[in-house]
């Protein structure tokens, strides 16, 4: 018995509440964050990450008190996203309790900045998040190209490239949305998962998708992550943590459970 | 009321550790401090640390806590997590070869990029996740069941020279050492203050410790 794969939960906050949306609009509450990572650590996840889907400087500030709240009292390792863009960003949120952070967009806008946030503050609290969309036609060899702002702005970098350039500037995680399919509830993009994970050295999270138990195993056995990441089917309470983590573990899927 | 001293040289998530502690034992006087004396007037002191060894021992030796820590080893309960426990070793091949502490025996080493699963996949570095403990009795144990999971992230481990220092081994993809112990000492390679129902325990077990085996 070895390394366990993880499950991580997702919380989209916005002014300080937990919210889902489909493909990013159709924003609905789900509720409130230090209630919900509580659960969410009593039924066993792995990890929480949290996703400030504003990212306004307001917001931040919001974001950062959260933070503190869930890192008094539940102890796992916390990840947070969204509007992460200078390396004082990155300070506040691990002073406040987040053991990573998440950079998207500004890693587009500027790649060294990853390079400086690595070398300061260590490749093990920086996840860069790429959000990529499938490009090529059928028929066509696969191709995905990576989207910032949400998932609004396409950039024209492909992904596989995007992916390795980020490990080789320090990123010590990869977590990988496809925008195709988040919040279709269709399961992952299984070969967007697979080429990634199978292109960088550090783990790779699959995001995106997930709308049953089968579907997380399904992005480790045929998706080969090493963490699986979902929102919707936990905040409204589908399934627990708990259900999907023996699920994972009927399908031959070392958990900790 | 007892107290523990965090070790702090501007490296690694003190808070945290900060935290758990508190959480674990909420009578014990959980102190963030830089000052050398405030350490060494603590009943238990923990050493902690995230990031490169460079860093990490460029800074205790300016800071002058290198020598903190050797004298805290001799006298009280200390605990060091992750890099904090890299650092007790003799030397890491992180950053061209950096010397420790060395109050371990042993070097640290980086896991190799070529290791493999069971299903033929590439392992991942860092060693990212919660893993197996395989441990020899020790009080810090105590109520901890034989192979629970801990969190690591790690990208580099201990090779003690001297298997009687070791405390616990993990499997990624073969056994290394992921806990050393020595009289007072303890260190360990996961982080205690992010694993949970047992990481508590363990912290807790440590702040009840009186430094005997």
């Amino acid at each position: 018995m070895s390394l366990a794969k993880r499950i991580i939960p997702c919380l989209d906050v916005a002014d300080g509440r937990v919210v889902k949306g489909v493909k990013f609009v159709d924003i609905r509450d789900a509720g409130d964050p230090v209630e919900i990572a509580r659960r969410y650590d009593r039924e066993g996840a792995d990890e929480i990450t949290f996703l400030d889907i504003t990212a306004t400087h307001d917001n931040r500030n919001t974001m950062v008190n959260v933070v503190e709240q869930v890192a008094s009292e539940v102890f796992i390792p916390l990840t947070v996203g969204g509007g992460i863009r200078t390396l004082d960003d990155i300070r506040r949120m691990l002073n406040a309790g987040a053991d990573k952070v998440g950079i998207n967009s500004a890693a587009v806008f500027n790649p060294e900045f990853v390079r400086e946030a690595a070398e300061r503050f260590g490749s093990q609290c920086i996840v860069v998040a790429i959000d990529a969309k499938k490009v090529s036609q059928p028929g066509e060899i696969e191709r995905w190209e990576i989207f910032t702002h949400g998932g609004r702005k396409p950039t024209g970098i492909e992904a596989i490239g995007w992916a390795k350039k980020m490990v080789s500037y320090g990123a010590g995680e990869i977590l990988l949305t496809s925008m195709d399919r988040d919040g279709t509830r269709e399961g992952f993009d299984l070969p967007l998962t697979c080429a990634i994970s199978e292109a960088v050295s550090v783990p790779v999270i699959a995001s995106g998708g997930v709308g049953n138990l089968e579907h997380l195993a399904e992005g480790v056995l045929k998706g080969k992550a090493d963490a699986v990441l979902a929102a919707s089917i936990f905040h409204f309470a589908e399934y627990t943590i708990q259900q999907a983590k023996q699920h994972m573990s009927s399908r031959g899927i070392e958990m900790r459970l | 009321m007892s107290s523990v001293a965090v070790i702090d040289y501007g490296m690694g998530n003190l808070h945290s550790i900060a935290k758990a502690l508190q959480h674990a034992e909420p009578d014990v006087d959980v102190k963030i401090v830089a000052d050398a004396d405030q350490i060494l007037q603590a009943d238990r002191v923990v050493f902690p640390g995230v990031g490169a060894m460079r860093d990490c021992m460029q800074a205790l030796n300016q800071s002058g806590l290198s020598d903190v820590i050797q004298c805290a080893a001799k006298t009280k309960p200390l605990l060091g997590i992750c890099l904090g426990m890299q650092a007790l070793l003799t030397d890491s091949e992180e950053n061209e070869d950096t010397l420790g502490l060395n109050i371990f025996p042993g070097h640290v080493v980086r896991f190799s990029e070529a290791l493999v699963d069971d299903h033929g996949n590439k392992l991942k570095i860092p060693h990212m996740g919660w893993n197996e403990v395989h441990f020899r009795p020790h009080p810090l144990w105590h109520n901890i069941p034989q192979n629970s999971r801990f969190y690591f992230v790690h990208s580099y481990y201990a090779q003690s020279s001297d298997v009687s220092l070791i405390a616990a081994t993990s499997q990624y993809p073969t056994a290394f050492t992921c806990a050393l112990a020595k009289n007072n000492i303890f260190a360990v390679q996961f982080h205690p203050e992010k694993s949970q129902t047992v990481g508590l325990q363990l912290l807790s077990n440590f702040l009840h410790w009186d430094g005997q085996i």
